[in-house]
């Protein structure tokens, strides 16, 4: 080993504690990084894959009741390629041991289907027998969440008739791989589950032998779905068809994609910035650390080392912190990036999780963290070594400080000489302070954003289900019903308020721009349901015109007093222009809404109602909803305080995981950053302070020089952190639109304490590490050497 | 003059040399324009006072730093004219440096800090033999903190022969140390010079040193005052201060 490679290992054990904490830095960006685009690629490879293999369909449609016979006509029209037909019904669910309301679908399985499409995975036991009525499979999660295994018994209200049934398998199901009630915000696998059953006994049970309610197809390569969901729909027509759509729109899959989408804006944004300030420091970190061997540099110079030979040797040991740290990042990333992807494979189900992680990533974070190293040494080294060697090996000519601005306006007085000193030394070096104080800016930043958006949810849910949805149960009946229906609940004991509702599926047309929904129509003066303006004020709805959701009108492109073009999916399915009239505001999902009146108005009808809103005396609830349970015209019953919690435990799960581990590495950040400023400071002034030592000064007093600049960088830097923080969690906000969801822009001052919280804590750890070091400072050698 | 001087063969050649350092926001004149020349084999000694522009002199004759005009001719070749490249590579191949504060690398021994010079250079001696020249055998495996200065300053003289340098540059050897310590110091470069035949410029504030020199130059306020010659070459074992 050259006596050079024997000084680099000799300085790597020296600076080992610095050298780790800037490994950490590095770590944690490479880790986000690899952690989020390995689960993104690994969702994305791993759908892609299962849709193939079990043959998902492409276009689907619910129709009341069509002959079997129809099967061969859809399969003729052009663009077709094949068809399958099902009989598919709701159902309610009555769980031993389990006594909240549980919804459920059930979904035919024809032993005679030719179409291979939407096939089962079986994940245990077996299919139900074609011959018999009281069998079933019942998907993974849903078993999953109640302990069915297999030989299980469940009792289910098929068509007011309940039916005990026994489960013979656990499947999956690419239609289902996110599971979500009708109506629902958020899946809630307790409460509701997917059925497959033998098509002939269901058929049996819900009247549609020889007949079906439900189509899905695959397309012919190159045909555009448009065209076949107008044919479709004009033959379905006459069968009560409720629109075809195409994948685009069928729930589990847009779900999907839409959790994927903000995954990518997730897996571009947090690994960007991770990335980027470790990279930064990394590269601040570096050339401060070289600018210390100055002398070492100018020695090496003068016996004819070439600058050359001195970049290899500080780039050496620059990459081998660098590299330690990237290959750390990269376990860690795949690590946490494999566990992150159990997570999401636990909401969506996947027969299995293809894991990848792509090289692309794994090249561009090692990369960065080279490039950054490097950029770092050739910046330090290049600065130590553009000038001669003698000037190099003499002492710097004394650095011109000035008075600070503080002194200028005449302040000075009220400073000690100490006080003085930090003032001037940080302006003295405008640059050097001005990056440590981003650096530890950006770590207020980050660790921001990881708690941001744990206070947006908690604001998504208060404004949903405390300002916006007061009722505690809702109720969907099967067929619309007149108002009298009400009066039957109402007269229930315990409950307390009812309000009854109408929702219809709609196409709402602008231009060129549509979008499926529901149209909810309210009571003007209702309690239990409030429909909330832009500035989320509980807004009276207008007696005429439609009101939509800001992000539904954002999509279709109108603003108040637009027409919209609005087309009615179920009944006569008329078409009407209707004008909108008002905004609202609300975070999950998006809808429209009219006055109740005003809808049955445009639907030509009486006085009808599809449900109603229950607030229920907390005592009584289940017992209410017992008796509600019992009645073949109620479709189904929700509360909300079920999906209230269901909706946090599923927030919980994913978000938090990832912004657990993004404040983990955010605050390893901070050390690091705090750390390598400290132990700099102290390399770089260390005979500064042993002279004043050597003058009297007490350890404190120079702790006071020393760690007083550190401490009021970090004093300065919160407020910028805060700037940048509120900045990233309003890009996040942006970035994180959905139709499924919206974050708010809700930064409290838990978030802002939180992270200058451990932003001080850092400093004050590495401040009694520097202190300790103060104690070993060596006085004698300022005496005998220069300067 | 020396009746020898026309066989001498010449190695510096300086003419009209000057140097302006900026030093925070005012100018220093250094050097006032120097004309000297410097022959092979002999031990010079330049003696000034502090801020006599000594240690320029020495550091641009050693290509440490540039002039701001004037000529340093070595050997014929331009030292003014060489760029970056053409300095490192005189440098590592002619010169070797003895500075006032030794500049060891902490993290190396003895052996390893001379290591780190004999690597690359042409024709060197081992580390060992150079420790040996300056009676450091038994400090091998020494590290600078766990050696004396004037121990120090020998393992910095050892690092500076080892490559069998034609040019022995010394700031202030000396400087650090008490006067046994420095007398011992100069013997071992003394003696380098005499069996090595190495041309050494040897840069001193003190008068009692100029008394082992062929010649001593008188550096004054950037100019050079007088070159004396003494009587006689005494050796460092007479001096003492």
């Amino acid at each position: 080993m050259s006596p050079l490679q024997r000084k680099l290992w000799r300085d790597l054990w020296t600076m080992r504690s610095q050298a780790l904490a800037i490994a950490l830095v590095m770590a944690s960006g490479v880790a986000t990084f690899v952690l989020f685009l390995s689960t993104y690629a690994s969702l994305m490879e791993t759908r892609e894959r299962y849709y193939r293999e079990q043959a998902f369909a492409e276009v689907f449609v619910s129709l009341k009741r069509a002959p079997q016979s129809l099967a061969a006509r859809i399969g003729e029209l052009p663009g077709v390629a094949r068809v399958q037909t099902r009989v598919v019904a709701p159902v309610t669910l009555d769980i031993k041991g389990f006594s909240d309301p549980v919804r459920g679908r059930i979904v035919s399985l024809d032993e005679h289907d030719a179409s291979g499409l939407n096939r089962l995975y079986l994940r245990e036991g077996r299919l139900p027998d074609p011959a018999r009525g009281d069998e079933t499979a019942i998907s993974e999660i849903f078993a999953l969440a109640h302990g069915f295994r297999p030989g299980d018994r469940l009792t289910a209200i098929i068509n007011g008739r309940r039916e005990e049934l026994r489960i013979v398998g656990v499947v999956l199901s690419p239609e289902y791989i996110y599971e979500i009630g009708p109506g629902a915000f958020f899946p809630d696998h307790q409460r509701f589950g997917v059925l497959w059953m033998a098509r002939k006994p269901l058929a049996n049970a819900y009247d549609m032998d020889g007949a079906f309610n439900d189509v899905a197809l695959t397309l012919r390569p190159g045909s555009p779905p448009r065209d076949v969901l107008e044919r479709l729909d004009s033959l379905l027509r006459p069968h009560g068809g409720w629109g075809a759509y195409d994948r685009h729109d069928q729930l589990s899959h847009r779900l999907l994609s839409e959790e994927l989408r903000q995954m990518q804006t997730s897996a571009t944004v947090f690994p960007v910035i991770f990335l980027s300030v470790a990279a930064f420091l990394l590269n601040v970190v570096i050339s401060r650390t070289v600018s210390t061997e100055r002398e070492i540099i100018a020695t090496l110079r003068a016996f004819g080392y070439d600058r050359l030979a001195i970049i290899r040797h500080y780039g050496a040991l620059v990459l081998l912190i660098a590299v330690s740290g990237a290959l750390i990042g990269l376990g860690l990333g795949a690590w946490l990036g494999h566990n992150l992807a159990k997570v999401y494979a636990s909401f969506y189900r996947f027969p299995h999780l293809d894991f990848i992680l792509p090289a692309w990533v794994m090249a561009t974070a090692l990369l960065v963290a080279l490039g950054s190293a490097l950029a770092g040494t050739l910046h330090a080294v290049g600065r130590a070594a553009a000038q001669p060697p003698a000037q190099g090996m003499r002492p710097e000519a004394p650095p011109l400080y000035r008075q600070s601005l503080l002194e200028k306006l005449g302040l000075g007085r009220l400073l000690a000489q100490p006080s003085r000193m930090i003032l001037r030394h940080m302006g003295r070096r405008p640059v050097k302070s001005t990056l440590t104080l981003t650096g530890l800016a950006f770590a207020t930043a980050i660790m921001m954003v990881g708690h941001f958006q744990e206070s947006a949810i908690l604001f998504m849910i208060d404004t949903q289900f405390v300002r916006s949805e007061r009722g505690d149960m809702t109720v969907q009946f099967a067929e619309a019903q007149s108002s009298r229906a009400l009066h039957e609940m109402a007269s229930l004991p315990g409950v307390l308020h009812v309000e009854g509702f109408r929702s219809v599926a709609v196409r709402l047309r602008h231009g060129a721009r549509e979008y499926r929904t529901l149209i909810q129509g309210i009571e003007p003066d209702g309690e239990l349901r409030q429909v909330l303006d832009t500035r989320l004020q509980a807004q009276e709805l207008p007696p005429q015109g439609l009101v939509l959701t800001d992000h539904l009108a954002r999509v279709l492109g109108v603003v108040p007093g637009d027409v919209l073009t609005v087309e009615v999916l179920e009944g006569a399915r008329p078409v009407r222009e209707v004008p909108l009239v008002a905004l609202n505001a609300q975070y999950l999902g998006v809808s429209a809404y009219m006055e109740r009146s005003a809808l049955n108005q445009l639907l030509k009808e009486g006085d009808r109602l599809s449900g109603a809103w229950l607030s229920v005396d907390p005592t009584a609830q289940q017992w209410v909803y017992d008796a509600l349970k019992a009645r073949p015209a109620i479709a189904g019953t929700a509360m909300r305080k079920t999906e209230i919690a269901s909706f946090l435990d599923t927030m919980a799960q994913t978000i938090l995981y990832f912004t657990s581990i993004a404040t983990l590495l955010a605050a390893v950040i901070a050390f690091g950053v705090v750390y390598n400023s400290a132990r700099i400071a102290l390399a770089e002034r260390g005979r500064e302070l042993a002279s004043l030592r050597v003058l009297g000064f007490t350890r404190g007093e120079i702790a006071y020089i020393l760690l007083g600049e550190l401490g009021l960088l970090t004093l300065i830097s919160i407020p910028v952190g805060f700037a940048i923080g509120y900045g990233l969690c309003a890009y996040l906000a942006s970035q994180f639109t959905t139709d499924l969801y919206r974050i708010p822009l809700v930064v409290e001052t838990s978030t802002y304490a939180f992270a200058a919280s451990v932003v001080l804590v850092s400093t004050l750890l590495c401040a009694f590490v520097v202190w300790r070091k103060l104690a070993q400072l060596d006085l004698i050698a300022v005496l005998k050497t220069r300067e | 003059m020396m009746p020898s001087d026309a066989i001498q063969e010449t190695v510096f050649e300086v003419r009209g040399l000057t140097k302006v350092y900026p030093m925070g926001e005012v100018e220093v004149q250094a050097l006032r324009g120097i004309d000297l020349t410097l022959y092979r084999g002999e031990l010079v000694v330049l003696l000034g006072a502090s801020g006599s522009g000594k240690s320029t002199l020495l550091n641009i004759l050693g290509g440490l730093d540039t002039a701001s005009s004037g000529q340093v001719l070595y050997r014929g070749r331009d030292l003014t004219q060489a760029n970056e490249r053409e300095l490192t590579s005189f440098r590592r191949h002619e010169v070797g440096f003895v500075f006032q504060f030794y500049n060891l690398i902490p993290s190396l021994t003895a052996r390893e800090n001379v290591a780190v010079v004999t690597e690359i250079a042409d024709a060197p001696m081992s580390p060992e033999e150079a420790l040996a020249r300056v009676g450091l055998a038994d400090r091998l495996d020494h590290f600078p903190a766990q050696l004396s200065g004037g121990q120090q300053q020998r393992v910095a003289i050892a690092r500076a022969i080892a490559k069998n340098p034609a040019v022995l540059l010394c700031d202030e050897p000396t400087g650090a140390l008490d006067s046994s310590t420095g007398v011992r110091v100069l013997q071992a470069l003394s003696d380098v010079n005499r069996e090595l035949g190495t041309t050494t410029a040897l840069i001193t504030h003190n008068a009692a040193i100029a008394d082992m020199a062929d010649r001593v130059i008188h550096l004054h306020d950037g100019r050079i005052g007088e070159i004396t010659r003494p009587v006689t070459r005494r050796a460092p074992s007479e001096l003492s201060w």
